[in-house]
């Protein structure tokens, strides 16, 4: 946003680094356990590890780069 | 938001308390992950509410959201704001009934017209310094012409939030099994808030919000999809092989005529009706998605909003058109034979005892089918299919190819991105309807010389009261099924009409005042009339439509050819019989009468017309490339 205050890229880098971070941690614990849910298709894949933590990485770099400035 | 939504789909949410009172077995059983992902949401947008409330105290900032949105939080908007949940599903439905021919309303339905909006009319709309459409119509056609402009908006979008509110009810029920008060109780609360509180900043901040969540929630889908088979090419031989059609590939090799493609639609209603008159009319005069715009922070930001939503708007289809194409051929029966999608008349003809999903009349399932376009093959298919095996319409192949790859997390996100589209529709229309009661209603009317305070306590009461009668409206849908099919047509009536108006108002300076107001009513009318007439008598589409082999699309098309050619043969008219207004008057609203503000020299990567100029080649290139 043009202006002052918190920019909505900081709020959405918050929500995709919350999101990233559950569902990449559920991977991982998928793989460690192997137990796949029976109906979904390409679980090979660990579709939940790379895609969690693309949206992990790109949640941190708007967080980083948007954080609110302290005003001083 | 429903302007644009298929006609595949309208018929469905016109079928769908038939289909809720099926009560089949839904689609998806969330985990607790799931339900993590969707109440982490829904703290996310009060949370935004709350923060933006402090910032929404003057009018400026409550109903345009201070004018600070910079290029790309308007221009995502912009395109996010017509990007429903309604819309995602019912065209991946419409791509696995008629292929990538659902293409041209993402692309010829909307590019042209984005461009057109950003380089030629957004400058008359900011320069002006209007709230809203209709005051745009008050300052070059009177009071008249806004106040009829504003009822008619204001209506439409009150029903149009309770049909939003309704239809993602229905949606969740079928997909999650939910319950219909529950859903629509807690999305109308969430809406209420968020707008109430940060009024339109909220909106548009949910807006992008939603944008990301669509991306990140639905882009799984044809990713793992075109793996699966084995990319694009694998993709095309398989479709070819089990279907014997190369017809779903084709943007416009079949459009030549009425009966060569399976939608019934001709390249000349493609390109004037759709392109044209209600491409046009939605993207440059629908006050829903030009109040994000005008929200942005200087004309050049408002001219680049529309041309940077437009990128966005041609890559939508791979998340929407390549998913239905990919359940062509990947979603299967328990059994691993081809599923085969079909209509919701279909659905409930098959089903017509009730049971959980399966067939149960094969007779009146075998008539029904008999009248729709399903190739003998699919049919024995569905006849045939295992005991058990649920039946399901087009419209659920996007939430069907979302439960076959996301496991739990996932799928989570996926839900929320279809609520997520669901709400930011509600808000968009609460948004706008808040904004035109207050300035073009309100203000007029009934209060004209408060405080800016006041109408900031009108705004946001009248969000509370449009959210409250926007439940009355989901309920009166629920139980009063035919209501539905004018509620959609109402968006219709008006839309080519308006744009016929505006036109002549923005580049014709001899267009005179009472020529607007007349010409705006009798093109609604004649659009009512055409309705009617098809709708008692539908042999007369064939008239409508110039073609007897025109299908139910068509008729939207050429409808709205007719009441755009209307309205502007009748403001031409009246003009020459009536006194225009002195040139000096129409400044800052007529082409040719407005000396624009200068811009700023700025490097050719922050130049408009370079980017529009890259659209432009990529749009054809697209185009050329899915002839």
């Amino acid at each position: 946003m043009h202006g002052s205050g918190i920019p909505i890229w900081f709020f959405i880098g918050v929500l995709l680094t919350v999101y990233g971070v559950l569902i990449f941690g559920y991977g991982i614990v998928e793989a460690v356990t192997g137990n796949y849910p029976p109906l979904v298709q390409m679980t090979n894949l660990h579709t939940p590890i790379w895609w969690g933590g693309l949206l992990w990485l790109a949640g941190l770099f708007y967080v980083v780069k948007f954080r609110p400035k302290s005003s001083k | 938001m429903f302007g644009l939504v298929p006609v595949s789909t309208a018929g469905s949410i016109a079928q769908m308390p038939a289909l809720l009172a099926l009560a089949a077995s839904p689609l998806a059983r969330l985990r607790p992950l799931d339900i993590a992902v969707i109440a982490i949401y829904f703290a996310m947008v009060v949370w935004i509410g709350f923060y933006l409330k402090g910032k929404s105290n003057t009018s400026e900032e409550f109903f345009m959201a201070g004018r600070e949105m910079t290029a790309w939080i308007a221009g995502l908007s912009f395109v996010s704001a017509n990007m429903g949940s309604l819309e995602l599903m019912g065209w991946a439905g419409s791509a696995y009934q008629y292929g990538i021919l659902a293409t041209h309303w993402y692309w010829v339905g909307a590019i042209p017209a984005m461009l057109f909006l950003g380089l030629v009319m957004m400058p008359f709309y900011y320069v002006s310094k209007t709230h809203s459409v209709p005051g745009y119509l008050k300052l070059r056609f009177g009071e008249h012409a806004r106040i009829l402009a504003a009822i008619s908006f204001a209506t439409e979008m009150i029903l149009m939030s309770g049909v939003n509110m309704f239809a993602m009810a229905v949606v969740m029920k079928v997909v999650l099994g939910w319950d219909i008060t529950f859903s629509i109780l807690v999305s109308s609360v969430a809406v209420a808030l968020y707008v109430g509180l940060g009024g339109l900043r909220s909106a548009i901040f949910n807006e992008v919000l939603q944008f990301v969540l669509i991306w990140g929630g639905a882009l799984l889908v044809p990713i793992l999809g075109l793996v699966q088979a084995g990319g694009w090419g694998g993709l095309k031989s398989k479709i070819i092989t089990n279907l014997h059609s190369d017809t779903y590939f084709h943007l416009w090799r079949d459009t030549g005529t009425f009966a060569a493609n399976p939608m019934g639609v001709h390249w000349t209603g493609i390109v004037f009706g759709l392109g044209f008159v209600i491409s046009f009319g939605y993207w440059t005069t629908d006050f829903l998605v030009v109040q994000r715009v005008l929200a942005a922070h200087n004309l050049r930001a408002a001219r680049m909003a529309p041309i940077i939503g437009s990128f966005f708007k041609m890559a939508v289809p791979f998340i929407v058109i390549l998913p239905g194409l990919l359940g062509l051929v990947l979603l299967q029966n328990p059994d691993g034979s081809r599923r085969v999608l079909v209509g919701e008349d279909v659905v409930n003809s098959c089903q017509a005892n009730g049971a959980q999903g399966s067939i149960e009349n094969p007779a009146a399932c075998s008539a029904a089918m008999a009248k729709t376009r399903l190739s003998p093959t699919d049919q024995r298919a569905v006849l045939s299919a295992a005991p058990g095996t649920d039946l399901h319409s087009y419209n659920e192949a996007l939430p069907l190819m979302l439960v076959r790859y996301c496991g739990p997390g996932l799928l989570g996100l996926g839900i929320t991105a279809l609520i997520a589209g669901f709400m930011s529709g509600m808000a968009g229309n609460v948004s706008a309807f808040s904004t035109v009661w207050t300035y073009d209603i309100y203000r007029p009317l009934i209060k004209k010389n408060a405080s800016d305070s006041h109408y900031v306590m009108v705004g946001r009461l009248s969000i509370m009261i449009g959210v409250a009668v926007s439940i009355g409206a989901a309920y009166l849908v629920m139980h009063a099924h035919g209501i539905m099919d004018y509620v959609q047509a109402l968006f219709s009536f008006f839309i080519a009409p308006l744009l016929g108006a505006i036109l002549m108002g923005m580049f014709w300076k001899r267009a005179t005042a009472p020529a607007g107001f007349i010409g705006l009513l009798i093109g609604i009318v004649t659009s009512v009339s055409l309705f009617v007439w098809v709708k008692f008598n539908p042999a007369a589409l064939a008239t409508v439509a110039l073609s007897p082999d025109a299908k139910p699309m068509a008729e939207n098309l050429y409808r709205a050819l007719w009441a755009f050619l209307i309205s502007i043969i009748v403001i031409y008219v009246v003009s020459l019989f009536t006194k225009p207004k002195p040139e000096t008057e129409l400044e800052g609203l007529v082409y040719g009468a407005t000396l624009l503000p200068k811009e700023e020299p700025v490097p050719f990567y922050k130049n408009e017309y370079m980017w529009a100029v890259l659209v432009v080649l990529i749009f054809a290139a697209l185009n050329i490339l899915f002839w």
